[in-house]
């Protein structure tokens, strides 16, 4: 399902500026990205980017680096391989008649979408799911024709109590729960 | 008890251990220069471009083994810095650069002398600020210096706007800095160092290829420890120059597109590549597919984000360089390479890269010679950028540690003489020569004023050949000797010198070399030499570009005898 995409999640300071700050080490170091979405968490001072990245086109490795280089990059990892749920939401005005408006709602209801708006020659519909259903929907609605759309970009979260981005009970306190592979260095400035 | 935001800012550089700012002042910055004669423990040094004070700060910050500061106001004079902190950051050299910003209530509305300096630095800090009141000064002066120096070492860009100079405050220095997601990997992981050092002695031709890293973390007992316990021939890149004492019998020169060809051939052949602290850096390694085709990589270095970024690495080992090798020597068994070493000198006979040729005409490498001879290594060399800089990288003994400062990543022309400044400022006890070229003398040459008017006695060489030398050495090589905008007219510079008050002299003839570089030396003060060399000398060894390091050109031999491979 994922093919050559992965899926990185970044646990980042919400400071004023740091998208861009993100966004210029991948303009820089010229990694070409499918998408970036970032969002506040529950711990104020920090939010979270999940950045979905095209292994053939961008060395991942080397994006994961640059990016946990920067001071405003608390965690960077890559998650493609764990076990986890994807959503993206998608909001698609589409083109109806009354001859096609039965048919659409009759897909809307198949994928479990919702309709958010009814115009007399359009409707809009809300869809949220993993890239292969947003693709497949989409496929569907273009047969009708697509007045305007748009989508989030992926968020993702692992599976299960364990994952290497949980947030502690404690306030202010990230414990990675896996092992990292290498060990804590003393601080010795 | 409150302070202004000036009065914050002076004290914490204090804090710091700032000793020297480097600036120019400007409309922005009026509250800044207003409050700093309260503290006679900082010295201001006026420059004459800001360019100046950036790459002073640089050249201060190499030797003093503390970040250096420069200081500039807003708009035109923050972008004048930009090359300066471009050049910083590419060498990883602690710079801090101050900036002024236009008051909080004109930010982002094209206000006068207003830029976007923390968006237009972005990709050449290691991080920048953005100071919005004047309680965060303090807080964010410690944290810059902390980012600046440690890890790997960086320039960090301090914006504060002028209504933030003048508003009060409550003065509290912290203690500690909490940068939670900043936390350099120091010490080697030991799994890695064992795997590094089996490999080590197993290796039957291992070369040690050493770079900036090991002079900016002082590890120089440790490779001198680990080239003679195992017998490993030591070469260095251009910036690893002054890491490893060049009359050491397992010294073998310098690497890549102008290094010797003994060197180039060392890293051919050899079967382990001990890579501390250097970056495989595409002038270093040539290209890239043919580079080091026999040889298991192992890379130890303090930014993971350089391991595996230009050539596959066998054994990675993040961490400093100093405390790996710490760690990996006692890992190493005595052992000795006797036929290694002994390919290698038969190869260092055959291609001697370091030969300067019988003549009487005056010889650039020549020059360089003479100035080691007369300082026989006690000196601090900084360079500018060109055909100079090879010769300089070539023909000088480096034996001191960290003796050669040169713009390596950026190749900076110009840097050459507000560098040697920022040098000598911090090493005013030692002999620093600014060996510069005429091209890039002409860039940064208005620091003559600073240099005078300050009493720093930087002994200047300018190796004048009338012409943009190394770019007329590519076309007269690659492009059929068409000189496009490479013969290069320029001044009289003693006369020059002379306009600025400091003593000069021309040279034109060989005789007069060593008189005039030990005038140059006994002269109490600047003192600027030009020397009129050879106009269409080459650099050889010279790897084409794309090519490989072993497919060096060398220079013409005055025998028929075809040594290229």
């Amino acid at each position: 399902m994922n093919g050559p995409y992965h899926t990185l999640v970044a646990l980042v300071e919400d400071r004023p500026g740091v998208l861009n700050r993100v966004s210029s080490v991948l303009r820089r170091r010229d990694f070409n990205i499918e998408s970036i979405a970032v969002g506040r968490t529950d711990q104020p001072e920090l939010s979270r980017m999940t950045i979905v990245v095209n292994a053939e086109s961008a060395n991942v490795e080397q994006v994961r680096k640059q990016l946990s280089k920067l001071i405003d990059v608390v965690k960077i990892f890559d998650i493609t391989e764990e076990s986890k749920v994807e959503r993206e939401l998608a909001l698609i005005k589409v083109k109806t008649t009354p001859a096609t408006r039965g048919e659409i709602i009759h897909i809307v209801n198949i994928f479990r979408a919702n309709i958010v708006d009814v115009a007399p020659d359009s409707m809009i519909v809300e869809v949220t799911g993993d890239e292969d259903k947003i693709s497949s929907l989409l496929a569907l609605l273009q047969g009708f024709g697509i007045k305007e759309m748009a989508r989030t970009g992926r968020i993702a979260i692992t599976r299960g109590g364990t994952g290497p981005l949980i947030i502690d009970e404690e306030p202010k306190v990230i414990r990675q729960v896996r092992k990292p592979p290498v060990p804590e260095s003393p601080a010795n400035w | 008890m409150k302070k202004t935001g000036a009065e914050i800012l002076c004290e914490s550089l204090i804090k710091e251990g700032v000793e020297v700012i480097f600036g120019f002042p400007g409309g922005v910055v009026l509250p800044f220069y207003d409050t700093l004669p309260k503290y006679p423990q900082l010295r201001h040094i006026l420059v004459r471009h800001e360019q100046g004070a950036a790459h002073a700060a640089d050249g201060y910050a190499r030797v003093a083994g503390k970040p250096g500061v420069c200081l500039a106001t807003s708009g035109p004079g923050a972008t004048n810095l930009v090359t300066g902190i471009a050049n910083a950051c590419l060498d990883s050299s602690p710079v801090i650069a101050i900036t002024g910003q236009v008051a909080r209530a004109f930010i982002g509305k094209d206000a006068f002398q207003e830029v976007d300096i923390t968006g237009i630095t972005l990709p050449i800090t290691k991080h920048n600020y953005s100071v919005r009141k004047a309680s965060d000064i303090a807080r964010v002066v410690k944290e810059s210096f902390f980012i600046a120096r440690t890890g790997r070492p960086g320039p960090v860009l301090i914006d504060i706007p002028r209504d933030v100079f003048t508003e009060s405050a409550e003065a509290h220095y912290p203690d500690k800095v909490n940068l939670p997601s900043y936390k350099p990997v120091l010490y080697g992981h030991p799994t890695q160092i064992k795997r590094a050092a089996e490999l080590i002695n197993g290796a039957k031709k291992p070369l040690i290829v050493a770079g900036r890293g090991v002079i900016i973390s002082e590890a120089y007992q440790e490779v001198r420890e680990l080239a003679e316990k195992a017998q490993i021939p030591v070469v260095t890149t251009l910036l690893g120059i002054g890491c490893f004492p060049e009359t050491h019998v397992l010294s073998y020169g310098m690497i890549g597109m102008h290094g010797m060809a003994y060197a180039n051939t060392a890293v051919d052949q050899a079967d382990v590549l001990i890579a501390i602290g250097m970056r495989f850096d595409d002038r270093a390694t040539g290209r890239v597919s043919s580079f080091a085709p026999r040889a298991s990589i192992i890379h130890i270095d303090i930014d993971p984000a350089e391991i595996g970024k230009n050539v596959r690495v066998d054994v990675p080992i993040v961490g400093d360089a100093k405390n790996v090798l710490q760690a990996l020597n006692k890992q190493i068994s005595s052992s000795d390479h006797v036929d290694w070493l002994r390919e290698l000198d038969e190869y260092r006979k055959c291609h001697p890269s370091m030969d300067i040729r019988e003549t009487d005409k005056l010889l650039p490498q020549y020059v360089i010679r003479q100035i080691f001879e007369a300082t026989q290594g006690e000196a601090r060399i900084v360079t500018g950028v060109g055909q100079h800089q090879m010769w300089s990288a070539q023909h000088f003994y480096y034996i001191k540690p960290n003796s050669l400062i040169s713009s390596g990543g950026l190749g900076t022309m110009g840097f050459e003489l507000p560098a040697s400044m920022g040098v000598k400022v911090a090493c005013p006890n030692e002999t620093v020569w600014c060996i510069a070229g005429d091209g890039g003398f002409q860039m940064t040459l208005h620091e003559l004023a600073t240099i005078a008017c300050e009493k720093i006695a930087v002994k200047i060489a300018i190796i004048n050949n009338g012409f943009l030398g190394m770019v007329r050495q590519w076309q007269e090589l690659f492009y059929g000797k068409r000189y496009v905008a490479t013969p290069l007219y320029g001044p009289d510079f003693v006369k020059l010198a002379d306009a600025y008050g400091i003593a000069g002299m021309r040279v034109t003839d060989k005789k007069q070399v060593s008189a005039a570089i030990h005038k140059a030396m006994a002269h109490d003060g600047p003192f600027v030499i030009d020397f009129r060399v050879e106009p269409e000398e080459n650099v050889f060894p010279m790897v084409p570009p794309g090519a490989s390091i072993v497919e060096c050109i060398e220079m013409p031999k005055p025998e028929a005898v075809d040594t290229r491979r």
